[in-house]
């Protein structure tokens, strides 16, 4: 420190540096001032004591009050399920398929399905249930299984072609080309026909051919109307939603190969809450029947 | 007790410097009344307004000035605020600020001197203090007095008042945030809210020490105004001014002679101060132009037959001219001048822009969210629907009936979560609740051929006869490769 000059007009020593002619006061520091940061040293060290705050070599100290940010966590967990404890048990008892849908606990329903969906179905079915190239889209109005609450129920429960559960979905397609059934010019005749039937092309002599294929091969799970057949899982093929793709090349591949959906048997995995959530919230997505 | 310059310690140097004890003394005069009528008035407002009544009808509470923060509402006489009317909060504030530059550059630090709640509350403790302990001498004489049973009778005394009137401030901020009439029985029977008691509280502490104990310490050190001030006050700001071409060179009543000036050097002025300052000393960041040295000075120069206004509220432009001999100028010259006029003409274009916004403003409103996962959904029949959260904003106090429909899109209809496709139309009625924010998931289907984006409208309308209505733009999503 250079040597400090007194400034004249108040009396107080100066700090011995200047900026364009302006001095710095050392003035004192208010005493309050000077408390006050000795009360947050106080306060530290009394945090420090009482809060995990010191880090050692595996963890840090443990603190005497006990506190810790992963037992928060655990105690607000284990107080939102208390606080959600009643409903659920009211939604393990109700009969989703009748619940009125205007009612408290159908809303309830709605907004855990919601949650139960992003953790459970999403992978498959995607954030927003809209399906993907073999997976269906939950929002629209066609079901191979039926999209009333009971029946979205039920194929939650018991999934689709789960090996041991007899009341499984269970959907049977034969392999028309590659077990040898049709010929490849006739499985063209039979996708002319599916093709002209879901009115993505004219009639020509192609579909006519296919008609009556389609009448000794497919119309049983199909139907002679091709409207489909949800006893068997079997696609409306008139609409113009397609699980694999209504053009020509995809229609030839599932002819030819046949496609089969899996999709867990939730009841192994879920309670009977959230299952009723699940089919409360795929119900409510704006095709539910 | 002699006050160093400027209430600054004096030498030896210390690093923490404790307060100076300060015991103003008690003086009467304009400005001192003023400062009575000012008090008066901001208290009387502030524990008054709470419990003010004013009726909106069934729906909506009764009270005056609420700031409903459950609700997220602020009620303000015949004006409801809603979150997203915030601004209007931001627009006082702008308003706030730029009143204080006006009143500083005008009359200087007026706010400091009448009008901040640190000087009422300050003035309010001062005057319980001299009314318990007495004046100055007999306040200077208590301190130096040993602990007898009168003393310590009127430290408790002293406080206990002090802390009874922080109460009271602390519980009466409370009130503005709930029912008064209600709130006052919960916080009588142990019934209210923790976070009431701990507003009561921390305020009842925090008045109490920057009441009782901080003081002039809150002006000096913890508010950032006295440093900003500079640059609102100039040379023609009206400010509290010692005229020191007549009062020098000083003199006490015996030794005065021809060459003395008028001050008598009699320390009224420094013993009324509130913040300990000698205001001879000239213009300093710490004198909040409360003026009481003005009241003192004057009653000593009627005392010794010499004209008032020797310490007096004078600019430093007029100052200046005069000492040089020019006559005094009125000062009301210092209010109109472009300096004053430019913060007038911004503050009142702030004030009348929103009390045009307040009196156009719409109490129906509706805002519309596209769902996005999924954009669209193909349907079985070749159509897309398309889904939305319509939100409708009825911000009157009655329940209403409105219309929703959907205008452009051609052959688009619509429906709502909770009814079903077949009751499709262009157009639907809902009922809003009083004072409520009510979503609507909102099903909009249309033909799949079609462009691959439409712009249409969400719009709303009173069905009960008034003209009200809103409208928000949204958007139809189709699949872009079309069969």
């Amino acid at each position: 420190m250079t040597d400090r000059k007194i400034d004249e007009a108040t009396g107080v020593p100066t700090m011995g540096h200047e900026w364009d002619g302006i001095e710095e006061l050392d003035n004192p520091m208010p005493r309050w001032w000077l408390w006050t940061f000795y009360a947050t040293i106080v306060f530290a060290v009394g945090y420090c004591i009482a809060y995990p705050a010191i880090p050692l070599l595996e963890r840090a100290t443990a603190g005497t009050l006990g506190w810790s940010s992963h037992r928060q966590l655990a105690e607000e967990m284990a107080k939102g399920q208390a606080a959600h404890a009643s409903t659920l048990a009211a939604l393990a008892k109700v009969d989703i398929a009748t619940l009125d849908p205007k009612s408290p606990l159908m809303q309830a329903a709605v907004e855990g399905g919601r949650a139960a969906f992003k953790i459970n179905c999403a992978a498959c079915h995607g954030a927003g249930a809209a399906g993907t190239r073999g997976y269906p889209n939950l929002n629209d109005d066609d079901w191979l299984w039926g999209g009333s609450r009971a029946e979205i129920h039920e194929t939650l429960m018991h999934g689709i072609r789960q090996p041991g559960n007899d009341a499984t979905r269970m959907s049977q397609m034969p392999a028309f080309g590659r077990d040898g059934i049709l010929k490849p010019e006739e499985i063209q005749a039979v996708v002319s026909f599916v093709r002209a039937a879901s009115h993505q092309e004219t009639v020509g002599g192609s579909a006519r051919r296919g008609a009556a294929l389609y009448a000794a091969n497919c119309a049983m799970c199909h139907g002679t109307d091709a409207k489909g057949g949800r006893a068997f899982g079997a696609p409306n093929l008139t609409d113009a939603i397609w699980l694999y793709g209504g053009d020509r090349e995809a229609l030839t591949a599932t002819v030819t190969n046949a496609r089969y959906g899996v999709m867990p048997a939730w009841n192994k995995t879920l309670d009977a809450a959230t299952l009723n959530m699940l089919t409360a919230y795929v119900h409510s997505l704006g095709g539910g029947e | 007790m002699n006050m160093p310059p400027s209430g600054l310690p004096a030498l030896p140097r210390k690093l923490y410097a404790r307060r100076p004890d300060i015991f103003p003394r008690a003086i009467d005069g304009f400005f001192r009344r003023l400062k009575w009528v000012v008090m008066a008035v901001t208290l009387a407002i502030y524990y008054v307004t709470p419990w003010l009544r004013w009726n909106r009808g069934a729906y909506a509470p009764d009270q005056a000035v609420l700031v409903d923060l459950a609700h997220r509402r602020f009620y303000f006489f015949s004006i409801e605020i809603w979150p997203h009317e915030f601004y209007y909060v931001a627009g006082l504030l702008v308003m706030a600020g730029i009143g204080l530059f006006l009143v500083t550059s005008t009359v200087g630090r007026a706010w400091c001197g009448y009008a901040c709640p640190q000087t009422v509350w300050t003035d309010l403790f001062l005057h319980v203090e001299r009314a318990i302990d007495g004046d100055r001498n007999a306040q200077l004489r208590l301190k130096k007095a040993p602990w007898t049973a009168s003393k310590i009778g009127r430290r408790v005394l002293k406080h206990g008042s002090w802390l009874f009137i922080g109460l009271v401030t602390g519980g009466a901020w409370v009130f503005y945030f709930a029912d008064a009439p209600t709130l006052a029985h919960d916080l009588v029977t142990g019934e209210a809210a923790h976070v009431a008691y701990a507003t009561i509280a921390i305020l009842t502490a925090t008045t109490y020490i920057f009441g009782g104990f901080m003081r002039e310490q809150v002006c000096l050190y913890m508010c950032p105004w006295p440093r900003i001030q500079g640059a609102m006050l100039d040379e023609r700001s009206l400010i509290v001014t010692y005229k020191d071409w007549r009062g020098e060179p000083r003199s006490h009543g015996v030794k005065r002679s021809d060459e003395s000036g008028d001050c008598i050097d009699c320390q009224a002025c420094v013993q009324v101060c509130p913040v300990g300052i000698d205001i001879r000393n000239g213009a300093q960041f710490a004198c909040i132009t409360c003026a009481l040295c003005i009241d003192a000075c004057d009653q000593m120069m009627d005392k010794v037959g010499r004209p008032r206004g020797l310490i007096d509220y004078a600019t430093l432009e007029d100052c200046k001219a005069e000492a040089a001999g020019a006559a005094p100028v009125p000062v009301t010259r210092t209010l109109f001048r472009p300096r004053t006029l430019a913060y007038f003409a911004v503050w009142s274009a702030v004030g009348l822009a929103m009390v045009f916004a307040l009196g156009a403003r719409a109490r129906l409103d509706l805002t519309t969210a596209h769902d996005r996962n999924p954009l669209w959904v193909q349907l079985s029949g070749g159509d897309v629907r398309n889904a939305y959260t319509v939100k409708i904003r009825n911000m009157e106090s009655r329940p209403r009936t409105l219309r929703l429909a959907i205008e452009g899109l051609e052959q688009g209809v619509m429906w709502d979560s909770l009814s079903d496709a077949t009751a499709a139309g262009r157009m639907m009625t809902v009922s809003v609740a009083p004072d409520q924010v009510e979503a609507h998931r909102i099903y909009v289907r249309a033909p799949g051929r079609g462009p691959a984006t439409e712009d249409f409208h969400f719009i709303i309308a009173a069905a009960d006869g008034s003209s009200d209505s809103a409208r928000d733009e949204a958007r139809f999503d189709r699949p872009e490769m079309q069969p």
